[in-house]
């Protein structure tokens, strides 16, 4: 028979901190360590300095004209004389502000939609009633506004329209086909099989280019489709197959509990779908609906191969402007500096998402 | 006489797995029946036939004058008066447990929101948990979990309540808290059907105790008769096992 104290608990002795502990425990901690250390930091003190010699010190941010680069380093003057074209493409200067209206309205609706809290109704009328205003306000031809046929839209609104379009309506249609992949009926159930495969299959520039140029082989003479439409049709349904194995993954990881569960509550299958089974799912799925968001981001580029201007094009285009030739590179780090922005954005939004859904639900 | 539940000729088979063979049983409203068998044996099965979450190839299923077949609507108006418990509770863990609670009679009863809302409290109550309505599944511990699973179903006001082996996942210092509350429901006269190896349990309320082995029934008594005089061999076997565990 024994009877023992509770002891205090004590502090962690490997829990002490410092600079010099840091770099001990990090860098430097077994011989490999110190090798990759060296590597690395080498790396970065060969490119990061001249690099941002070249970008910051030795360069050019005001001026009008070329001439106004006389330095060694980066010319900014070129890009910020050509910022339009970058923003809005071809878009009528006069009527760029209808584009600003829209990036604004983007921003107060997105404040609005996070402030009305849980109201579900609030959150579809505002999610519905944007897209209606953008088109109305982009597009024109009505309310007095001048019609901007979509052959001169550009820039970074294109890539913006095209991949938001394509991000959002993708999810709908990729949801319905991994419920069809997972549906009883043979037929359904094959269709999405092939659908998701085949489009999972073939790059999406293989597919741009069939839905440009093979598919209008096939309309009846004179029946012509919009060349926007057509990339944003393609664009989604390539999009819809990869959220459909996204949220095949989610669906996998739920518990067959909750399926049982709710049919023993009496729930009809679209409302165990719905309110049950994807709102996990999504919970779930979020790091990789935002990976896969990224990556069409990035893909928008390739609208270029069939003569749309969106983004990247418009540093081609800018750069062979006699006015302005051997500006090339700046435009690209310009252009490379918008998408990293744009897409560690939407990385860290997945990230916030994560962590309060996780905190709220768990 | 009325049964309530009335199981005629089921078999089953998972592929070619004869899981229930020949199945016969009786279930007079407000009766009290507990099943136990060794594992593999089919209760899940068995039960889960009741409320159609299981389909099965032979035989007949009557739930309250309902004979069970793929039919959606027939489906739908059987769960309405029938609830299952599940081991595993299988709460919703993206709603609240108030939301748990409300969302079957507003989604499948429409029932109003405030109406819905003041009968959760009730049940909440009942099972001695209304101070946690607000909180989410994960952060109960497992047996107010159940609790709030059983609430759940008694928010339909079911005629028939299943459960399969409620207390099995909860660790022992839980198990009593969710009986208590099945014994309490028990004085109700409730249909009740039960998976359990909570033998007080089926002793101190059921009306009769069923032991299954290898998808059959083998032996059904009361539970007097049942614990202290058992007839076949499996069954004095079985219960030997269990109470030297
Ligand atoms: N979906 C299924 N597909 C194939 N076989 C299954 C399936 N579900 C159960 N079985 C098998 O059927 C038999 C009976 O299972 P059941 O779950 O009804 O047993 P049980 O008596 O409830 O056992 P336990 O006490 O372990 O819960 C088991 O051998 C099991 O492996
Ligand atoms: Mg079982």
């Amino acid at each position: 028979m024994a009877i023992y104290e509770i002891e205090q608990s004590q502090k962690s002795p490997t829990n002490t901190k410092g600079p010099i502990k840091w770099v001990l425990d990090n860098l430097v901690a077994t011989p490999t360590h110190v090798i990759f250390s060296f590597l690395i930091l080498g790396l970065l003190y060969i490119t990061i300095p001249p690099f941002i010699t070249w970008a910051i010190i030795d360069a050019n941010f005001i001026g009008t004209t070329k001439a106004s680069c006389t330095g060694d380093g980066a010319c900014w003057v070129f890009i910020i004389h050509k910022m339009d074209f970058f923003i809005y493409g071809f878009y009528p200067e006069s009527e760029i502000y209808r584009i600003n209206w829209v990036f604004g309205l983007s921003i107060i609706f997105l404040l609005l939609f996070k402030y009305t809290g849980k109201t579900f109704k609030a959150k579809i009328a505002l999610f519905s009633l944007f897209p209606i205003i953008a088109y109305f306000l982009i597009t024109g031809g009505s309310f007095g506004l001048v019609e901007v046929p979509t052959d001169k839209w550009g820039g970074l609104m294109l890539t913006l329209i095209i991949s938001s379009i394509g991000i959002v309506v993708a999810m709908p249609v990729g949801i319905i086909l991994a419920f069809g992949r997972q549906s009883k009926l043979p037929i359904i159930k094959s269709f999405s099989i092939v659908y998701i495969e085949f489009v999972r299959g073939v790059p999406l520039i293989t597919i741009l280019f069939m839905g440009s140029v093979i598919l209008p082989m096939f309309f009846p003479e004179g029946m012509t489709f919009d060349k926007l439409l057509r990339v944003l049709i393609v664009v989604t349904l390539f999009q819809a197959a990869y959220v459909a194995e996204v949220i095949r993954g989610g669906l996998q990881a739920i518990p067959k509990g909750q399926y049982e569960a709710a049919d023993s509550e009496g729930l009809s299958y679209w409302q165990k779908m719905l309110i049950i089974i994807l709102p996990q799912v999504i919970k779930v799925s979020i790091p990789n609906l935002v990976g896969n968001a990224i990556g069409l981001f990035k893909d928008t580029t390739l609208v270029l191969i069939i003569g749309l201007f969106d983004l990247l094009t418009m540093v081609g285009l800018t750069s062979i402007d006699s006015h302005w030739t051997g500006f090339a590179t700046e435009g690209y780090v310009f252009v490379g500096f918008i998408f990293l922005i744009f897409c560690s954005g939407l990385s860290r939004y997945s990230k916030v998402l994560e962590d309060r859904l996780n905190t709220e639900n768990r | 006489m009325n049964y309530i539940i009335e199981i005629e000729k089921l078999n089953k088979w998972f592929d070619d797995f004869h899981v229930l063979k020949n199945i016969n049983l009786k279930i007079k409203e407000g009766e009290i029946v507990v099943i136990c068998g060794p594992s593999g044996s089919g209760k899940s099965t068995l039960i889960r036939c009741i409320n159609y979450l299981e389909q099965f190839q032979q035989g007949t299923v009557t739930v309250d004058g309902i004979i069970l077949k793929d039919d959606v609507k027939k489906i739908k108006e059987l769960r309405k008066h029938v609830t299952m418990i599940f081991q595993h509770f299988n709460l919703f863990p993206h709603l609240s447990i108030l939301e748990n609670l409300t969302l079957a009679p507003t989604y499948v009863k429409g029932v109003s929101k405030t109406q819905a809302t003041k009968t959760a409290m009730k049940y909440l109550k009942r099972v001695n948990i209304a101070e946690q309505a607000h909180k989410y599944p994960n952060q109960l511990s497992g047996g107010q979990q159940q609790r709030v699973a059983i609430a759940r179903g008694l928010c339909k006001d079911p005629k028939i309540m299943l459960f399969d082996e409620p207390t099995s996942a909860l660790d022992p210092e839980m198990i009593n808290e969710v009986l208590d509350v099945m014994i309490e429901l028990a004085k109700e006269k409730k249909t009740m059907v039960c998976v359990t190896h909570e033998m007080g349990f089926a002793k101190k309320v059921a009306d009769r105790v069923i032991f299954m082995d290898q998808g059959q029934i083998i032996e059904e008594n009361t539970p007097k008769e049942f614990f202290e005089n058992p007839q076949s061999d499996r069954l004095k076997q079985f219960l030997e096992q269990i109470i030297t565990d």
